[in-house]
């Protein structure tokens, strides 16, 4: 190939970067003292602006806590508004959620996989070295992305921070002629991620195991059971409760309950805790593990072929979990078109009345709960965002300290590219994930890994 | 981190950086989707791209740097002079970068303060109010720490307009962005007017164009991401709607979108917070007559 679609890829590699933070680990005399995941990220205070603003303009609002996942901050908002309101959206509307959401998961993940997680795996520094030798598996990542954006911007208007997105509903409804071009990048699609599936099978996993608690949000599915085509659902837009490996299942308005977060002073993230249970760890290997048998027929194909068993608790494996979510994402978004009817109204009717709401939907790296107060004219009087980096960071140091301790005889080099590669595990928003490291040894025999500062 | 591509013969490739502050990371992505006409226009174009780490900063010099975000911290305010430091021009994108950003929604306070009319007595008076400046201490727009070239805005920036601001920077032309309103895009789109049709309030007449007008086309007011047209007179479109029925707490609220190119912010190049001050009013007088008529009755 030409110098010209090498360079192209030099600007994909900006995808690495965003976000801030470090990992600084200590090693004494070959034991692990100290592993910290540090958050630069400096703190937005979206609760507290959050206040005073009517409920019509939380949907705009969170949209921009993120460009990884807006879908997932205006989802979990309405769920919450709706629930403080008592508003119960209509099998139309929360098709069309669902379709939104399959797109922000498609995007996520196909980047994620191909150009964040991949190089760690098979040993480049990043995706455009992937790139010479891969280049055919590079564009596929690439045009599943693109697929993914477009399908945001066909549902919500706009790839990054979708205006189409209300509480009760959508602006707009599509009709089905725009969306039914789709079909046909969605059947390109399926074929592309069944073979992700099959590549990232083929990848060399470290071995580990994650010793903590997963935890997921329960979906339920439509009302009327499996004769409307519900019944249990993997959990991507929408469930009103939360299932855990610790034999703790609860309902939404009991988060808080069971959830307790503390301030550490290294990093503008909470860390949370599990009631009674300690750490635990929400995202693709959680929903995996918990919902698994939830998958699609299409999709459990590809994890059984692929080698995963009904339990899986490596979180180096969790890159190919996240591959299987993305055949699943694909094969459910093509069979919403397939079924699409146009909400009419594109709304549920709103009327505002004063309380407090849940929601909770599944980013792509985990669960997102919003809570809200709200007064008689719907204006927000408190609000809490509990994120999932911020629930898996105490779990993600723990795991951390594992793996280092695991690595202790291997070189600086190594031990360096294997904790950024376990730290891609979780796939952190605000995030290291992005970031080289650059391991050096103080003369106490210390040694940290502190951000490059190139 | 710094990669690059060959440079063409003799002749050295432009060089472009990108850089983040305070923001989402959701103007960058741009970048990555105009990266195939960006090699066609300008030829061979060496992009770094340079970590953010705490004080990570690539060597350049730089043709031209981008800059994403708001300035909100000590160390970046430092960080930002080095990059303006190391650049040929400095161009800033987005919302975030060229007004200060969602995250300075923070120091407009709560509406709680609107009630009390301690919002109007900050944004309401002269600009730039001295006391709104020193809320925004720790969240300021690039250009109020260093010299800025151009800023191109948006939440996020429409790709078709970056690259046009880039190859017209590396070409050493001035960047042919349009300051008229959202109006002329919705015309072109053949979208329909949302305040004639569904009587939604929006800001689309007073707000620049540059996202195609996507909010009307998706049946809904303006929320003026690209903030102030050059020639906005959102006192005038505010009377308006309130003349034609618009509920005063409605149209403050549309004054005071969910986007950081907030119109009542005084950092916003229109100005438009006179239009805010005439819904205050009307509020306010709606809100006397409520009591009133509370009063009146048993």
């Amino acid at each position: 190939m030409t110098s010209r679609q090498e360079r192209l890829l030099e600007v994909g590699s900006l995808a690495r970067v965003e976000g801030e933070g470090a990992l600084h680990l200590v090693l004494d005399r070959g034991r692990v003292t100290e592993a910290r995941l540090n958050i630069y990220e400096p703190p937005r205070f979206f609760e507290a602006f959050l206040r005073g603003r009517s409920y019509t303009e939380v949907p705009d609002i969170t949209a921009r806590a993120c460009e990884m996942c807006p879908v997932a901050y205006q989802l979990s908002a309405c769920r919450a508004i709706e629930d403080a309101f008592g508003v119960s959206v209509g099998p139309d509307v929360r098709s069309l959620r669902r379709l939104l959401y399959c797109g922000e998961w498609i995007e996520n993940h196909a980047l994620h996989i191909h150009l964040l997680h991949a190089p760690d795996f098979l040993g480049y520094p990043d995706a455009t070295e992937l790139a010479k030798d891969h280049r055919a598996v590079v564009a596929r990542g690439l045009a599943l992305k693109k697929t993914g954006n477009d399908l945001v911007e066909l549902v919500g208007g706009r790839a990054i921070h979708p205006v189409n997105v209300r509480v009760g509903g959508f602006h707009r409804a599509p009709p089905r002629s725009e969306l039914d071009d789709f079909k046909n990048r969605l059947d390109d699609a399926l074929e592309a991620a069944v073979l992700t599936v099959r590549w990232v099978a083929g990848f060399e996993f470290p071995d580990f195991q994650t010793p903590h608690a997963l935890l997921t949000l329960d979906d339920p599915g439509p009302k009327g059971g499996a004769r409307s085509g519900g019944g249990p659902r993997y959990p991507i837009d929408a469930g009103d409760g939360v299932i855990t490996t610790a034999g703790i299942g609860f309902p939404l308005e009991d988060f808080e309950h069971f959830v307790s977060e503390t301030q550490v002073a290294h990093s503008t993230a909470l860390h949370a805790r599990l009631r009674g249970v300690g750490t635990y760890l929400t995202g693709p290997l959680a929903r995996y593990n918990l919902a698994g048998p939830r998958l699609w027929p299409v999709a459990a194909d590809a994890a059984r072929s692929a080698g995963l068993g009904r339990v899986e608790r490596n979180p180096f494996r969790s890159v190919l979990v996240r591959a299987v979510e993305l055949v699943q994402a694909v094969a459910e978004a093509r069979a919403i078109i397939e079924s699409y009817t146009p909400p009419d109204p594109p709304a549920a009717a709103i009327r505002p009345r004063a309380g407090r709401g849940y929601g909770a939907t599944e980013a792509p790296r985990g669960l997102l709960y919003h809570r809200y107060d709200l007064d008689e004219q719907g204006v927000i009087t408190a609000a809490r965002i509990v994120p999932p980096t911020a629930q898996n960071q105490a779990a993600m140091e723990a795991d951390l300290r594992l793996v280092a301790q695991a690595g202790a005889q291997l070189t600086d080099a190594q031990l360096t590219a294997r904790c950024e590669q376990a730290i891609r595990n979780y796939d952190p928003c605000v995030s290291c994930s992005t970031h080289f490291l650059r391991l050096h040894r103080d003369e106490r025999r210390h040694r940290h890994l502190d951000p490059a500062g190139s | 981190m710094s990669t690059a591509t060959e440079t063409a013969g003799a002749v050295a490739a432009p060089t472009l950086a990108v850089w983040k502050f305070a923001s989402c990371d959701g103007c960058r992505p741009a970048l990555l989707d105009c990266r195939d006409e960006l090699l066609a226009v300008a030829g061979r174009v060496r992009i770094d791209s340079v970590p953010e780490a705490a004080g990570g900063v690539a060597p350049g010099p730089y043709d031209l740097s981008l800059v994403e975000g708001s300035i909100t911290t000590p160390e970046d305010a430092a960080r930002i002079r080095d990059v303006r430091a190391r650049s040929r021009y400095l161009v800033v994108l987005g919302a975030c970068g060229s007004s200060d950003g969602i995250q300075a929604l923070r120091n407009y306070a709560d509406v709680a303060d609107v009630a009390d009319g301690a919002f109007q007595g900050r944004v309401g008076a002269a600009y730039p109010s001295p006391l709104y400046l020193s809320t925004l201490k720790y969240s300021a727009p690039v250009r109020d720490h260093v010299k800025v070239d151009y800023e191109l805005r948006g939440c996020p920036v429409d790709r078709g307009q970056l690259l046009e601001v880039i190859t017209a920077f590396l070409s050493g032309r001035s960047p042919a962005i349009p300051d008229r309103s959202v109006c002329h895009e919705c015309e072109a789109r053949g979208a329909a007017c949302v305040t004639v049709t569904y009587g939604a309030p929006c800001l689309g007449p007073v707000t620049q164009a540059g996202c195609g007008a996507i909010c009307p086309a998706f049946h809904r007011g303006c929320v003026g991401c690209v903030g102030s047209a050059r020639q906005a007179r959102t006192e005038a479109m505010a009377l308006l709607l309130l003349a034609e029925g618009c509920a005063p707490d409605r149209l403050l609220r549309t004054l005071m979108p969910a986007n950081p190119a907030n119109p009542a912010n005084p950092a916003d190049p229109g100005h438009r917070a006179p239009g805010l001050a005439v819904a205050r009013t009307a509020a306010d007088e709606a809100a006397g007559r409520e009591r009133e008529e509370g009063r009146r009755e048993p």
